[in-house]
């Protein structure tokens, strides 16, 4: 296709967050690849309301399988949309993101867990208020 | 020594870019003749800006998931805290969820339809397909508008309980990231009418599309965790 971006990068070298990688691909295939991303979210996320809404499956198994859903259409939209890869041309774009997961995984886990300790350390409310009393 | 410029291959030539940082690596004629190539990677010489400014963005981009990660872990905790006032079962509305993801969904997809047609320098596209974005991240926006007045109205404000504040809270940041990217996406229209395709306004679009796909990315965890496992607490 003609019209070159001008700060291509020479071949081996690293590329940037959301630049589609190989250079000399046309815009059908670059098309193609958004809309294949477009697919396959969708899908995922037509399964996750499903999921949210079915008694097919048993209730408290509900919320994990919408986390897998979750992290598999978070996935799809960093490598179709994103297009982080795991190319050695990525590698800086790839260490960045493990370390955000690793903090993100920290924050979230880390506030449940204590939290759900605390909790469990509580006085219940009732005898909490008979105290009171 | 020094080669002239049309005896070089194709990828020495688009090196010479008066945009890049290292102005001068890998030009004939510096140092080994054209043969430093800049990777990013220590040798060469420094990275093109294009490189840098898209990971620069990617780092700022990661440390906004981080904040988003705190709003999400309060919510997660105080999730049934309603004090006695209603749930997430009696307030959310699966189908208006449903659709305000089909919104930024397809919003996510013509934006990278604006980067194709940027990428080629296309004009007319990168308009049409930068303001059926926009036009779809309204619609979201409107929708979530509707949906935060309707419930103030039935009294299921922040003020109500512990899991209202965190679910305004998470939700109201995220509507502010889209209205923020609704106002640079104006702005981006402008400057792409104006300015063209010039490497910097190329840097700033890649940096608009980073920042609008990361927000379909938290959507995807919000309406999970807030809406469909919040659905059924």
């Amino acid at each position: 296709m003609s019209g070159r971006q001008e700060d291509l990068e020479p071949d081996g070298a690293d590329v940037a967050p959301g630049v589609i990688d190989a250079a000399e691909e046309t815009v059908r295939e670059k098309i193609g690849g958004y809309l294949l991303g477009l697919v396959l979210a969708t899908l995922l996320t037509i399964a996750s309301f499903y999921v949210a809404g079915t008694s097919l499956i048993w209730g408290p198994s509900i919320p994990i399988a919408l986390a897998v859903l979750a992290i598999a259409q978070i996935g799809i939209h960093l490598a179709f949309f994103l297009h982080i890869t795991t190319a050695p041309d990525n590698t800086n774009n790839i260490l960045a993101l493990a370390f955000g997961i690793l903090i993100v995984v920290l924050v979230v886990a880390g506030s449940l867990w204590i939290m759900d300790h605390l909790n469990q350390n509580m006085v219940p409310m009732d005898r909490m208020m008979q105290m009171q009393r | 020594m020094s080669t002239s410029s049309e005896a070089l291959p194709q990828r020495h030539r688009r090196d010479i870019d008066p945009y890049r940082l290292g102005r001068g690596y890998g030009a004939p004629g510096y140092g080994g003749g054209g043969r430093d190539l800049p990777t990013g990677r220590g040798e060469g010489g420094p990275a093109s800006k294009r490189v840098i400014v898209g990971f620069g963005f990617w780092v700022f981009l990661l440390s906004d998931i981080v904040m988003f990660s705190a709003f999400f872990a309060a919510h997660a905790v105080l999730q049934t805290a309603t004090a006695g006032g209603p749930s997430g079962r009696d307030l959310f509305d699966p189908s208006r969820v449903a659709l305000e993801t089909a919104f930024l969904l397809a919003s996510s997809f013509t934006c990278g339809m604006s980067a194709v047609a940027s990428s080629v320098r296309n004009q007319l596209w990168t308009q049409v397909s930068l303001l059926v974005t926009g036009i779809l991240g309204a619609c979201f926006l409107a929708l979530e508008a509707y949906e935060f007045t309707q419930m103030i109205h039935t009294g299921a404000g922040p003020e109500t309980s512990a899991f209202l504040s965190s679910f305004f809270a998470v939700v109201g940041l995220h509507g502010c990231h889209v209205t923020a990217g609704l106002l640079w996406l104006g702005t981006m229209m402008a400057q792409v009418f104006v300015k063209g395709f010039r490497p910097n306004i190329q840097r700033r679009l890649l940096c608009f599309n980073l920042f609008w796909h990361t927000l379909d990315i938290i959507w995807v965890a919000l309406f999970t965790i807030v809406y469909l496992i919040g659905e059924g607490r």
